[in-house]
């Protein structure tokens, strides 16, 4: 492994940061793409069941309505305009609106429960809320009643809205009415306020989850949205000719970036899915060239494959097994230019006509010119699953504070276990704890009203931390992360503890939907394990397993033993790789609830925040750690309303083998 | 008031199914009927939307007594309702399901509808954007293309209701909405009750024994007790009647 205190450049050569004037900000470029692309597509959502779409010249008008009515609603420069509700053409162009009016859009988590957005909008000092429905704006009103700084709602749907307070409540197409017969008198502020808007302004305040603490809200210029969007739109040579579906949670940053950052730089169309719950049809209608997806995402769509295939008659399933086997074999290969014999790509190319093509047409990754994915670690198998049907799969590494990019895999370079090179005018470096380190143009301002969280996550020199650990693969030159530097650790015989590789490597196991190691200075490893109900209830359909709830069937003891075998051949893995052989797991036990961000328990964007299972499970955890057969336990649960109960539950505990290690459990640590 | 049921009478035979029975339905209210089973409820629905013709008694729509019963003639006047179990074309989707309530609404005759193009082509898009209205409504777009018979109950009840809403009824008949539904469903199912009638402005018939959605979501109710209505008023006083008490309790006759 190379630790390195040099900086490493991107691959490709510095770009030219210069921005020309007419591309500093989100706005500027809202006029280049209303002169430049005029009547093409920029926005397609999905209502009453047909496409309907919005070119530039729409966007600009109904972005310019929109701002004109927020000034005459009273909307100041500098104010907070919190942004809530599911991806919605109409959402998207309120970013742009509030930017234009001199006001910083706060994008909250539409899933969010009422004291996370309480907070938000009280540590903004929010003045305004745009919000999808009913649903968002009541949780608004419910937790923050009259004491808030909001001074007026606009809502988007008006369903439901009729017997609330008009003093307060705007019907969105009211405000941007409002703007267009005030044209007159109002255009003049527009244009005054749209031009103070620079490349320093703040363009978007996004909060963090953050695995610990309370959020954080990181402030992003125009100057760093855009040049991080322009470089990774050549990075990927992405034009305006692009289609994605906007289906991530706006309060995201990857969002925020794809839909609007990229979107506006390349011009190209964003199409909103009718509901969350169409997401999967929608995709495959739409078919986008550019795709991004945490891997959740594309382990679901994985375990629903092989579930429909489990079901399928037994010549198909025959005939998929068969391929699949050839395309693991070559698929990538082929993706990657490799050399493979004209047998094996006739083969694969009759493979391509009975299995990948119509299964890729399934899942509507058939249009795929570039997809990412990021968030987590990506199960190898996963990825390579899809890579091998020929999809151009690849990773890479950010975070919010970089307004995304840090390092991004070429084409052609790709690799399950790295996350490829510094993203074009990133700088990236390791420092002597082996924690990441990077420097760009896109880093963030700073943390909101946080001077000493900002002072300690980026340097003076413009140096960020990013709290993961990693190092540079000797042999790519790739940059590979082990895990967050804060959670590895050494077992209590001091052989290397890193939870996240051994977690994902279980979480491939379609059975298992989240996994928690524990081990840190402790004499053996342990997991807290939790099944995905989907696969496993299917299982036990098949075999005639019966089940009243999710606890009864996570208790059962055949799914016990599946689970079992799963934790069995990971260890087998962990036994034969010379650093991570000590951390094997020696007892699980399988959790009689789905853990769940609205008992804190995952962040919005579904990561475990370890500390807080670890703290909430407590009882479990030292279970795990004495000779107990089983453990009583109760637990308390939020449901989507906010009402709160206690499930309780008596869970057996389960002693898993371990094989000795290959080589003695070398310390080698990051 | 939109309907009056003046001194309705039927008998099967000799079973008195109701017995004198005199209500009135005020436009835009939510109008409850309950009561023990066997008391004469769905006869009710059945005699208010004319499948029923009783044999004495009138019943008077829109300020118009009503002469003739056939159901596709008060369909037409704009008398929509909802089955007890659910009556719907299972093998269909819920698109092509909701599509058939707007049955009395199309004006292509045979010929044109055999032609297509043209007139009966642009007369199913104006249906198909209306019932896309209705789904959209109901929020039930992610299951638009899916077979009915596979759906869950709760969607398949949510189904009905949009067939139910396609022909645009004025008055809306709902023959235990929530029969059968967990609570979740149930709150689901009060919500678009309520909103149907306030933001379509229907006005609403339900039969319910949920006792706690009656008394949430309708406005007046109206009690009956072997084919005899033995209470009528606003939900408070229906629930202090000590007729109403006792019928529920099963006081001997």
């Amino acid at each position: 492994m190379v630790r390195t205190d040099k900086p490493i450049d991107s691959a490709s050569s510095v770009p030219d940061l210069q921005l020309e004037a007419d591309e500093q900000t989100i706005p500027h470029l809202l006029a280049r793409n209303a002169r430049i692309h005029s009547e093409r597509i920029a926005y397609r959502e999905k209502e009453f069941g047909i496409w309907q779409s919005w070119s530039w010249n729409d966007v600009a008008e109904e972005v310019e309505a929109l701002a004109l009515g927020l000034i005459n609603l009273g909307l100041e420069e500098g104010d907070h305009v919190a942004i809530a509700g599911r991806n919605r053409p109409h959402l998207y162009w309120a970013f742009v609106a509030v930017q234009s009016a001199g006001g910083i859009p706060v994008p909250i988590y539409q899933d969010a429960v009422g004291d996370e957005i309480a907070y938000v909008l009280r540590h903004c000092e929010a003045s305004y809320l745009i919000a999808g429905d009913q649903e968002q704006v009541d949780k608004v009103l419910e937790q923050l009643g009259d004491r808030s700084t909001l001074k007026q709602l606009i809502y988007l749907d008006p369903r439901g809205m009729r017997r609330y307070d008009p003093g307060r409540l705007h019907a969105f197409k009211d405000i941007q009415e409002a703007g267009r017969e005030g044209r007159h008198q109002l255009a003049g502020e527009l244009a005054k306020r749209r031009g103070k808007v620079n490349g320093n302004t703040a363009c978007v305040m996004l909060y963090t989850s953050g695995t610990t603490g309370f959020p954080k809200g990181v402030v992003l210029t125009h100057h760093n949205i855009i040049t991080a969007s322009r470089a990774s739109c050549e990075f990927d040579s992405l034009t305006h000719r692009e289609s994605v579906l906007a289906y991530l949670p706006m309060a995201w940053v990857g969002d925020f970036i794809f839909s609007i950052g990229q979107g506006y730089w390349a011009g190209f169309c964003v199409n909103c899915p009718e509901s969350a719950e169409t997401m999967m049809t929608d995709l495959r209608e739409i078919g986008p060239t550019y795709f991004f997806a945490p891997p959740r995402i594309f382990e679901a769509m994985l375990t629903s494959v092989m579930i429909r295939m489990e079901d399928a008659g037994r010549f198909k399933r025959r005939m998929f097994d068969y391929f699949m086997d050839h395309a693991r074999k070559f698929g990538v290969a082929l993706l990657t230019r490799h050399q493979v014999t004209i047998w094996n790509r006739l083969k694969y190319m009759v493979g391509e006509f009975l299995v990948y093509g119509p299964l890729r047409n399934i899942l509507g990754l058939s249009r795929i010119r570039v997809g990412y994915t990021a968030g987590e670690a990506i199960g190898p198998d996963i990825f390579d699953f899809y890579r091998s049907l020929g999809i151009n799969l690849k990773q890479l590494y950010g975070q919010t504070e970089a307004s995304v990019f840090i390092t991004q895999q070429p084409d052609g370079q790709v690799d399950a276990e790295t996350v490829g090179v510094p993203s074009p005018g990133v700088e990236v470096r390791i420092d002597d704890s082996g924690e990441v380190l990077y420097r760009s143009e896109g880093a963030f301002l700073e943390y909101y009203r946080n001077p000493d969280a900002t002072s300690s996550t980026k340097g003076a020199d413009g140096w960020v931390s990013t709290g993961d650990a990693g190092y540079f693969d000797e042999r790519t030159g790739h940059l590979k992360i082990i895990d967050r530097a804060k959670d590895v650790g050494k077992t209590a015989s001091g052989a290397l503890f890193a939870p996240k590789y051994v977690e994902n490597k279980l979480k491939f196991h379609a059975d298992i939907l989240e996994v928690v190691l524990f081990g840190n200075k402790r004499e053996y490893c342990t997991a807290i394990v939790n099944i995905d109900l989907e696969a496993v209830s299917n299982w036990a359909e098949r075999n005639g397993i019966t089940y009243g709830s999710y606890q009864e069937l996570a208790g059962h003891p055949g799914v016990c033993t599946r689970i079992r075998g799963f934790i069995e051949k990971t260890n087998a893995e962990l036994a034969s790789d010379p650093a991570l052989g000590g951390c094997q797991i020696r007892k699980f036990l399988v959790l009689h609830k789905e853990l769940d961000a609205d008992d804190g328990e995952l962040t919005r964007t579904r990561k475990v925040r370890r500390r807080i299972v670890e703290d909430k499970y407590h009882d479990l955890v030292s279970a795990l750690y004495a000779s107990h057969e089983s453990i009583t336990t109760t637990t308390e649960v939020t449901y989507e309303d906010g009402r709160k109960g206690s499930i309780s539950a008596t869970i057996p505990i389960h002693d898993v083998k371990i094989l000795p290690a290959t080589q003695g459990a070398g310390a080698k640590a990051a | 008031m939109l309907m009056e049921v003046r001194g309705v009478s039927l008998r099967f035979g000799g079973v008195v199914a109701l017995d004198d029975v005199s209500f009135d339905i005020a436009k835009g209210e939510i109008r409850a009927i309950i009561g023990p089973n066997g008391a004469g409820k769905s006869s009710m629905l059945n005699v208010i939307n004319g499948f029923y013709r009783p044999q004495q008694g009138d019943i008077w729509y829109r300020g118009q007594k009503r002469e003739s019963g056939k159901p596709h003639k008060i369909a037409g006047e704009g008398i929509a309702r909802t089955f007890q179990n659910i009556a719907l074309f299972e093998g269909m989707s819920a698109l092509d399901n909701i599509m058939c309530g707007r049955l009395t609404l199309v004006r292509s005759g045979f010929w044109k509808q055999l032609l297509w193009w043209g007139p009966a082509e642009r007369e199913e898009f104006e249906h198909r954007e209306r019932v896309e209205h209705i789904i959209d409504f109901l929020e039930i777009q992610a299951i638009r293309k899916t077979p009915v018979g596979q759906l869950p109950y709760g969607l398949q009840k949510r189904v009905e209701l949009g067939r139910a809403l396609a022909s645009e009824p004025t008055l809306l008949l709902l023959d235990e909405p929530m029969a059968g539904m967990n609570n979740e469903e149930k709150e689901d199912m009060c919500r678009f009750v309520l909103d149907v009638n306030e933001e379509l402005g229907t006005t609403i018939v339900l039969i319910e024994h949920d006792m706690g959605v009656v008394m949430d979501i309708a406005d007046r109710v109206v009690v009956m007790d072997h084919g005899q209505l033995i209470a009528d008023g606003i939900p408070a006083e229906i629930m202090h009647n000590q007729d109403v008490i006792d019928a529920y309790l099963g006081v001997a006759h």
